[in-house]
């Protein structure tokens, strides 16, 4: 008997809709937040994260509606990312209904704004999302950097060092994404995930290039990670989250069946 | 049918719970309320948390809702979420030694650093996601199978001074008491609002719960 590892299928929403294709046959509205959700809530999603891909200010307006509406009908934990700047962006989030808000590039122009979210709101409902690309050369040993704008932005800010600092504020989670696998479907950055999640106290989510179920559970045995976040196999069906939670039990990963 | 008061003290986010148990029992009649009157009138009381036990403790104290729970504590179908688990036992190691509500007797201390699973993996705090409970017998339990999996967000656990009080244990990686009955309340520390149909069905056995054993 032990904590399960848990699988977070992600959803990118623009102006409350899903983007980026759920190809769902048998879904009516394959743009719409509320049918996705229940459709991974119902094959065992252990989680559900939303991002929100423009945060521009209308947007976050609608987004709240998509919370609401969701955390109406899917009673597992929500995280929404993309877009928080504010404790009052939180507190919005938080009243709707998610359980979790991720903060990228806010934290990393303001440190202090983990930190304050953390004193505010209680560290178990803040997550740090942190996109990283490899800068070390092939002979040299590994060395990760913080990246902004999407992966286009260097900051020079080593990306263990990073982790653990924002742990320090009172992250409760990390939410990591390789920008050099991020779509690439080639499996996570297995060297890059297992340094941030043994450096930190807090779980860590793995994220950036998942294309077949065990890259899912790489992530978790040689990446170290507590819970590993997809998007793509998911929605385009080639794999449902019960499949991968089979594979995951096959190698020897204690999971929620 | 009968009503249900969800305790609002300001401490986050309770639309999760009055959906859940609206969900599990459409019939029932849920008040999220700050209101000692709406508190005492309700047939059965819910008190949930998130965050830190002071600002927890302040609020309580400070709204009077103290007393208030104190109170329908001893008479009504009681149940404690997370921290309103926690702010049932006598004090919590958080924030340099809270004074709780003293209604359990017991006390709630950190999970220690550094521990490890069987394949010598650091275990993380917050203990974050879905581990299984190990029931004892209380209606609360009904249909839901044994070693069920709850989800759970939480660094700090109850340890009871009377173990015949535990209705649940979880493992992490030493079983904790993570559900407790004492005669007409039940508390637990996981999320049954975030737990999905065993969640559903916890709430669902409350609001037919009448109190007794």
């Amino acid at each position: 008997m032990s904590l399960a590892k848990r699988i977070i299928p992600c959803l990118d929403v623009d102006n409350g809709r899903v983007v980026k294709g759920v190809k769902f046959v048998d879904i009516r509205d394959a743009g719409d937040p509320v049918e996705i959700a229940r459709r991974y809530d119902k094959e065992g999603a252990d989680e559900i994260t939303f991002l929100d891909i423009t945060a521009t200010h209308d947007n976050r307006n609608t987004m709240v509606h998509v919370v609401e509406q969701v955390a109406s009908e899917v009673f597992i934990p929500l995280t929404v990312g993309g877009g928080i700047r504010t404790l009052d962006d939180i507190r919005r989030m938080l009243n709707a209904g998610a359980d979790k808000v991720g903060i990228n590039s806010a934290a990393v122009f303001n440190p202090e704004f983990v930190r304050e979210a953390a004193e505010r709101f209680g560290s178990q409902c803040i997550v740090v999302a942190i996109d990283a690309k490899k800068v070390s050369q092939p002979d040299e040993a590994n060395r990760w950097e913080i990246f902004t704008h999407g992966g286009r932005k260097g900051t020079g800010i080593d990306a263990v060092a990073w982790a653990k600092k924002m742990v320090d504020y009172g992250a409760g989670e990390i939410l990591l994404t390789s920008m050099d696998r991020d779509g690439t479907r080639i499996g996570f950055d297995l060297p890059l995930t297992r340094a941030i999640s043994e450096a930190v106290s807090v779980p860590v989510i793995a994220s950036g290039g998942v294309g077949n179920l065990d890259h899912l559970a790489d992530g978790i045995i040689e990446g170290k990670a507590d819970a590993v976040l997809a998007a793509s196999i998911f929605h385009f069906a080639e794999f449902t989250i019960q499949q991968a939670k089979e594979r995951m039990a096959e190698r020897g990963i204690e999971v929620r069946l | 049918m009968s009503s249900v008061a969800v305790i609002d003290y300001g401490m986050g986010n309770l639309h999760s719970i009055a959906k859940a148990l609206q969900h599990a029992e459409p019939e029932c009649d849920v008040h999220v309320t700050s209101s000692a009157d709406a508190i005492f009138n309700a047939d059965r009381v819910v008190f949930p948390g998130v965050g830190a036990i002071r600002d927890c403790m302040q609020a309580l104290n400070q709204t009077g809702l103290s007393e208030v729970i104190t109170d329908v504590a001893k008479t009504k179908p009681f149940l404690g979420i997370c921290l309103g688990m926690q702010a049932l036992l006598i004090d919590n190691e958080e924030n340099g030694h809270t004074q709780t509500l003293s209604i359990i007797p017991g006390h709630v201390i950190r999970f220690a650093e550094s521990l490890q699973d069987n394949d010598g993996n650091i275990l993380k705090i917050p203990h974050m996601g879905w581990n299984q409970v190990h029931q004892v017998q209380h209606p609360l339990w009904a249909y839901i199978p044994q070693d069920s999996r709850f989800y759970f967000v939480h660094s700090y656990y109850a340890k009871p001074d009377d173990t015949s009080v535990v209705a649940g244990t979880a493992e992490y990686p030493n079983a904790f008491a993570c559900a407790l009955a004492q005669n007409n309340i039940f508390a637990v520390q996981f999320h049954p609002e975030k737990s999905q149909a065993v969640g559903l069905q916890l709430l669902k056995n409350f609001l037919h719960w009448d109190g007794q054993l």
